[in-house]
């Protein structure tokens, strides 16, 4: 038997909502509880935490690692050491891979390489229509007995509304989650930034926010037709909010996440063509930025997740238009999450909720909380350690992320899968 | 407090000192260009490239005539026909060229922001000659010297710029400069031609061109390029030209000395009335273009000079 106890820690627990000093016992890859280890205990290795910061490690739903394809932007190795190093515990990967991951073969390929390579949990998602095309659906039934823990086409709109509510009806009856990217194709194609003075300003083809309205207004017209259990990956505008609450209050099986670069970044960050700086949907206002943080703490978005979108320096040094959009995230997304802290805009246990109890749950895990029968997948961290960042040091494999040299707070101690210790600071 | 940049990338970046001395340079080059004799030695030895990765000839012969009369040798590339179409990458393209060690690179690309991002990999001046529906800073500063002969100032004016908003880096240019200098600058045109959050701008906006154009003392038209002309952003040419085109009915509603102004290549019949763009008392295109020979060698020489003023660095 193997166990640690945690003394001196700040837990940090989203379910109780506490963030509160104390300890934590953990033994065979399970939280326990401390009370039922009488005898136990001198064989446990004891760790002090110092008075920093001990979480459930972070769940990440919508990680590209790219393989099968393009390994030289991310494999599962380097994306397994980034997450680690960014107490990153779980991944749910995308299916924008090359080929997409449609088929339980590319799946049982995707999860047999993650395994293998990847330190930290893999959970990988599959496509929901073939080569993500939109015209028909995936074996659905197949995909989750490989382990599919949710169905998205990632950044493609199934236009056609036949295609998308027969797909949301089969995913229902498998009671498999379906999430989309809500976004009006039409308004939005070609596309860099967010329409406005800023989009005027640099001559760039401008989205207006009112197209993830309409994106998220039809599908939640297929979910009341279909009760499908359905989760929007990114909400980045005040305008799709009271759609969503309108969603909720209706009893519909919809959550919605937004992404941690659109909630500590705004338009304005993009200044002279930055490429690193875009994303997919583009960065917002500051207005929008805020409404976001609003209803975070609400609990009106659920989820936080990193997007974490790895390209290589070809494709990000270009014209602003024709560069490619995303972003690298595994290991700046807790000093980025940790800014909404320092800034006084959301407390620990508010963090942790979005970034690792909702998305464990969204996805049907034990995980993402500290009570005991839970893994015993943990994070260490010091929330104030000040630093500045340098992407070459960056583990994953792509450099592209839009806080070098920024000034962040926040370093990871140790991070433990199952009470594995898969990464320790130096 | 003289002219501070060593680019010419926008207006955006250039103070009212930096504009003014721009245009007080391009009065004496206007003045050089008018004798027989039009030859000045302040680019001699250096090394001028021209690279257009889109079409144009009036401001490609401006771009070399310009630096032609003042001793520069010029060499012109039109980069459609190049190694661009083989694939290579804007960024190799420039450090190939930046490796021939060009004094002065005159841009022109259809992406808003390539110029800036050529900017940074090499280490010779670079001029914006348009990039996108970015920016055109020349073309802003001749309307401005253009405006200024013809006005006696650059203040205090009511500017109209007229047509196709949305896709225009001259507007872009223009609106920035003026408002720089102090002006009133209306807009006038179909809501499908205005860029988005322009209110933001400090500009007035108007969709009726009698409305717009009341007591302006600057016409300034836009050229409407001919695939937005059918049906995706105005219904056809014949109602854009019954609202929007300039003839001598609604130039009535501005002031009587108003000058008329055109960037070119014009749309006859489309955006202006040939007679207005040929009334000499009116129009002032012509002029436009000489201005255009001037500005271009007042601020290559400008840049030219900051840049010898500073130390070279050595770009691996």
């Amino acid at each position: 038997m193997t166990a640690i106890l945690f003394t001196n820690a700040r837990l940090i627990d989203p379910e109780a909502g506490t963030d509160a000093p104390g300890s934590l016992l953990i033994r065979d890859g399970m939280i326990v509880s401390e009370a039922d280890t009488q005898g136990a205990d001198e064989r446990a290795t004891v760790i002090d935490c110092k008075g920093k910061c001990l979480a459930p490690g972070i769940v990440d739903i919508g990680v590209k690692v790219c393989e099968p394809g393009e390994r030289h932007k991310e494999s599962y190795r380097s994306a397994g050491l980034a997450a680690a190093a960014g107490g990153i515990t779980t991944m749910a990967t995308r299916p924008d891979t090359l080929p997409a991951t449609d088929s339980p073969e590319v799946l049982e390929f995707v999860a047999r390489r993650a395994n293998k390579a990847a330190p930290v949990n893999v959970l990988p998602m599959a496509a929901l229509t073939k080569g993500r095309a939109g015209h028909e659906m995936t074996e659905i039934g197949f995909l989750m007995d490989a382990g599919a823990v949710a169905f998205t086409d990632c950044d493609h709109v199934i236009t056609d509304n036949k295609v998308f509510s027969r797909a949301l009806s089969y995913a229902r009856s498998l009671g498999a989650l379906v999430i989309a990217h809500p976004q009006d194709p039409g308004l939005s194609q070609g596309a860099a930034v967010t329409s406005g003075k800023f989009a005027t300003l640099r001559g760039l083809p401008g989205v207006s926010p009112m197209a993830e309205r309409m994106g998220l207004d039809r599908d939640i017209a297929l979910l009341e037709m279909t009760q499908a259990r359905y989760h929007a990956d990114q909400i980045t505008t005040a305008r799709a909010l009271p759609a969503l609450e309108r969603a909720k209050v209706n009893g519909l099986d919809i959550t919605a996440g937004t992404s941690i670069h659109h909630l500590t970044l705004n338009e304005l960050d993009v200044a002279d063509y930055r490429t690193f700086f875009k994303v997919k949907p583009p960065l917002r206002s500051e207005d929008d930025r805020q409404a976001i943080i609003a209803a975070l703490r609400d609990g009106l978005i659920d989820i936080i997740s990193s997007m974490h979108t790895p390209q290589d320096e070809e494709s990000k040094r270009l014209p602003y238009e024709e560069a490619a959009s995303g972003a690298v995230a595994l290991e700046t997304f807790l000093p980025a999450a940790l800014r909404l802290y320092h800034s006084g805009d959301l407390e620990l246990p508010m963090l942790f909720r979005a970034m690792a109890l909702n998305p464990a749950k969204r996805l049907g895990l034990p995980g993402g909380r500290l009570s005991p029968g839970a893994p015993a997948d943990l994070v260490l961290f010091d929330a104030d350690a000040p630093f500045v960042l340098d992407r070459f040091k960056l583990l994953s494999k792509s450099k592209n992320t839009p806080f070098d040299g920024a000034r962040m707070q926040g370093k990871v101690l140790a991070t433990y899968v199952a009470g594995i210790a898969v990464y320790e600071a130096t | 407090m003289g002219f501070s940049q060593t680019h010419l990338l926008g207006i955006e970046p250039l103070s009212p000192a930096d504009i003014t001395s721009i245009l007080d340079l391009a009065d004496q080059y206007v003045d050089l260009n008018r004798r027989d004799v039009k030859h000045s030695d302040a680019l001699a030895g250096l090394t001028q490239i021209n690279m257009f990765f889109e079409n144009s000839t009036r401001t490609q012969a401006s771009f070399e005539l310009a630096g032609k009369r003042l001793g520069a040798d010029v060499m012109s590339m039109a980069m459609q026909a190049s190694s661009i179409k083989k694939g290579e990458t804007l960024i190799d393209t420039a450090l190939t060229l930046n490796a021939m060690h060009p004094d002065l690179l005159v841009v022109r690309h259809p992406h808003s922001g390539a110029v800036d991002l050529l900017a940074q990999k090499v280490n010779c001046a670079v001029l914006n000659a348009g990039d996108g529906r970015h920016e055109h800073p020349t073309q802003a500063l001749l309307d401005a010297l253009t405006i200024r002969r013809a006005k006696g100032r650059l203040h205090r004016l009511s500017i109209a710029i007229c047509g196709d908003i949305a896709h225009s880096r001259v507007a872009r240019s223009n609106i920035l400069l003026l408002g720089k200098m102090e002006n009133r600058v209306r807009l006038v045109g179909p809501p499908t031609l205005m860029p988005s959050g322009i209110g933001e701008f400090g500009v007035e906006v108007f969709d009726d061109m009698r409305e717009g154009l009341r007591d302006v003392d600057v016409v300034m038209m836009l050229r409407l390029q001919r695939e937005r002309m059918d049906g995706g952003f105005i219904p056809s040419e014949r109602e854009y030209y019954h609202r929007f085109g300039l003839d001598a009915e609604k130039l009535s509603f501005a002031r009587p000395e108003a000058i008329v102004m055109h960037p070119g290549p014009m749309n006859r019949g489309v955006e202006i009335d040939g007679e207005i763009a040929d009334d000499i008392n009116r129009s002032v295109i012509q002029e436009q273009v000489e201005m255009g020979v001037a500005v271009r060698m007042a601020a290559m020489d400008l840049l030219a000079r900051n840049q010898r003023a500073r130390p070279r660095e050595v770009l691996v």
